[in-house]
């Protein structure tokens, strides 16, 4: 076990290196000029050498990399070239907003989920259980921003239920995770759906009922908690698509969190910017894979590591 | 399937022909099925016969699309689908559309088909060196979070139709790929492929007669349910204004170009919306039934 760890953790950090090399070639190729941001259209050509040379724009390609690299090894992200601040300092202001959202999201998703794919299952073969499975159908075919204006526009601007938008309270709270949730409760509904199917074949359920205990409680006692946790383990991989999510989420609802940070960033091309969210959004990526994987032999003591 | 490719899968796998005999028939039967492809045929038709469709071309900004007051004209009247802040026909852009998201749908996605399956039979089938190298890229590639992927690759390159199919087909290949590896290298571990090696058959022979016809039915499904990421795809680029570029119109930057007016406009937002949530549920309908129907052990499963 230490030594699938030690491995993975070694790949994780190979991943991640090469996950940068890539992004910091790909902003480095591209056409548009971030010194030209920064200095403005009324610059002398003179103000743009300058701050290209401050910069260190007007370094090799390898030479650049590796300055970043040796900052990045020592936790530092670089400075923004737009906002006079650390990278590392924007995003730990603007990360906690994110985590906030992803949290509801996954309760959103589970909640919704997990309730689906249980009543389908019991219900198997019903037009209930049809009903259900096509719904999940819609909910992994409904683009997210437009599930995303859609609520705003029945339960903020009609019913007046929740605000329009921004970041506080709870009822800030209620939308945007529903938004970015509903994806993955299509999701969490099929899977809930086959494992609880699975474990309905049991002898042990079968044996359950054989002795008399009531329908519901061999449902919720016996066959929920073993049909829930190989679904459970899927949590880290969700990570990816919520990193992905949240770029429109945060966008439709004007949510201050990283997704926003990086969309602004790349509209103004700040590259320093740009490359930190990447690697963090990144690093959530492996590190909620790795999780996923470390679970699964707990949950199930068939799979091995190796 | 073609005529020409079953027989070469008759020699190699009686099994696979005998299940993809009648593949048609038996979509035919589900309705969930029928109503995918009726909405996809729906589309292509709206898309190819667009211009016989409509009065006004798409980009046509009309006098009388506009009240007094010059906003857009809700649906119903002398405009089906209702017009857009320009006054153009809501309909005849959402038909113009549909070209847009059909032809990103299948060009991004082949691509994206061709690249992934590539990868992964060359990765299952030479393992060691080669194969790592190309798992570990893949593995890379996974760690990037889809979308910002594609929104940077975007901005590089200024996004045309062509670009934005090519950046969408970058960001996905990867998922076939680990689906193609992961089937063939436990093809390639069975005995009927060492039964073949040990008779002489040569890599190329393997390849091409025994172990792609085996992975037809996973690139099928696989090559329809990615038509359907490939639309939201597209539609979410153009949504953030990083996609197809207007004024060539696309539902995503339909909802781009009006969402400030969408509180007193709702459907310039709803009705191109409602078109890519059909489009990609019609798609994910047909694969899921592919599915089912080419290999009842995946019954269920998404």
């Amino acid at each position: 076990m230490l030594g699938y760890l030690a491995r993975r953790l070694v790949q994780a950090v190979l991943i991640l290196l090469g996950v940068s090399v890539v992004t910091f070639a790909l902003l480095y190729l591209l056409p548009a000029d971030p010194v030209r941001q920064i200095a403005g259209r009324s610059a002398t050509a003179q103000t743009v050498e300058n701050i290209r040379r401050q910069l260190g724009l007007d370094q090799p390609f390898l030479v650049q990399y590796g300055r970043y690299l040796l900052g990045l090894v020592q936790g530092d992200l670089g400075r923004s070239y737009l906002q006079r601040s650390e990278v590392s300092d924007l995003i730990a202001a603007r990360l906690p907003a994110s985590l906030l959202l992803m949290a509801g999201a996954i309760v959103c998703e589970l909640a919704i989920g997990l309730t689906m794919g249980l009543v389908a299952a019991v219900k198997r073969g019903s037009a209930t259980d049809q009903t259900l499975m096509v719904g999940s159908f819609v909910t992994v075919s409904a683009p997210q921003f437009v599930v995303g204006l859609l609520l705003l526009y029945v339960f903020a601007v009609r019913l007046g239920w929740f605000p329009i938008g921004g970041y506080g309270t709870f009822r800030h709270l209620v939308l945007p995770s529903l938004t970015l949730g509903i994806l993955g409760a299509g999701w969490y509904s099929r899977m809930m759906r086959s494992s609880m199917i699975d474990v309905l074949r049991q002898d042990y359920i079968r044996t359950a009922r054989a002795k008399g205990l009531p329908r519901l409680t061999v449902l919720l006692r016996h066959a929920l908690p073993n049909a829930l946790l190989p679904v459970i383990a899927m949590i880290g991989i969700d990570i990816g698509l919520f990193m992905s999510g949240i770029v429109v989420v945060e966008s439709v609802y004007g949510w201050p969190g990283i997704g926003q940070l990086a969309w602004q960033a790349i509209q103004r091309i700040d590259i320093p910017i740009i490359m930190g969210v990447t690697l963090v959004s990144a690093c959530a990526i492996v590190l909620g894979n790795l999780l996923a994987d470390i679970v699964s032999p707990f949950i199930d003591p068939r799979i091995r590591l190796r | 399937m073609t005529d020409r490719t079953v027989p070469e899968a008759a020699t190699a796998a009686p099994v696979a022909v005998h299940r993809e005999r009648g593949v048609l028939a038996r979509l035919l039967r589900r309705p969930l099925a029928l109503l995918g492809l009726a909405i996809i045929l729906l589309t292509v038709l709206g898309a190819v016969f667009a211009p016989h469709l409509v009065a006004h071309s798409p980009d046509e900004q009309l006098f009388e699309g506009l009240t007094i007051e010059g906003a857009p004209l809700p649906p119903g009247g002398q405009f089906l689908l209702g017009t857009d802040l320009l006054g153009r026909d809501l309909l005849a852009r959402i038909l113009y559309g549909a070209r847009t998201s059909l032809i990103i749908g299948i060009l991004a996605n082949g691509v994206s088909l061709t690249i992934g399956t590539l990868v992964g039979v060359l990765a299952g089938f030479f393992r060691g060196f080669f194969g790592n190298v190309l798992m570990r890229f893949t593995d890379l590639m996974m760690a990037f979070p889809a979308l910002l992927l594609a929104i940077c690759l975007a901005a590089v390159f200024q996004p045309s139709l062509w670009i934005v199919a090519l950046v969408i087909a970058l960001v996905n290949w990867v998922q076939v790929a680990r689906v193609i590896y992961t089937e063939t290298s436990s093809l390639t571990a069975r005995e009927f492929i060492e039964a073949e090696r040990s008779i002489g058959a040569g890599s190329g022979r393997i390849l091409f007669r025994h172990i792609l016809p085996h992975l037809y039915s996973s690139i099928i499904v696989y090559g329809t349910l990615g038509i359907s990421t490939t639309v939201l795809l597209e539609a979410t680029l153009s949504y953030l204004g990083v996609g197809v570029q207007p004024p060539t119109p696309s539902w995503g930057n339909i909802i781009f170009e009006n969402q400030t007016y969408f509180q007193a406009a709702p459907w310039l937002v709803f009705l191109p919306g409602a078109a890519i949530l059909a489009l990609a549920l019609a798609f994910n309908l047909v694969g899921d039934a592919l599915r089912d129907v080419l290999d009842p052990t995946q019954r269920g499963r998404l």
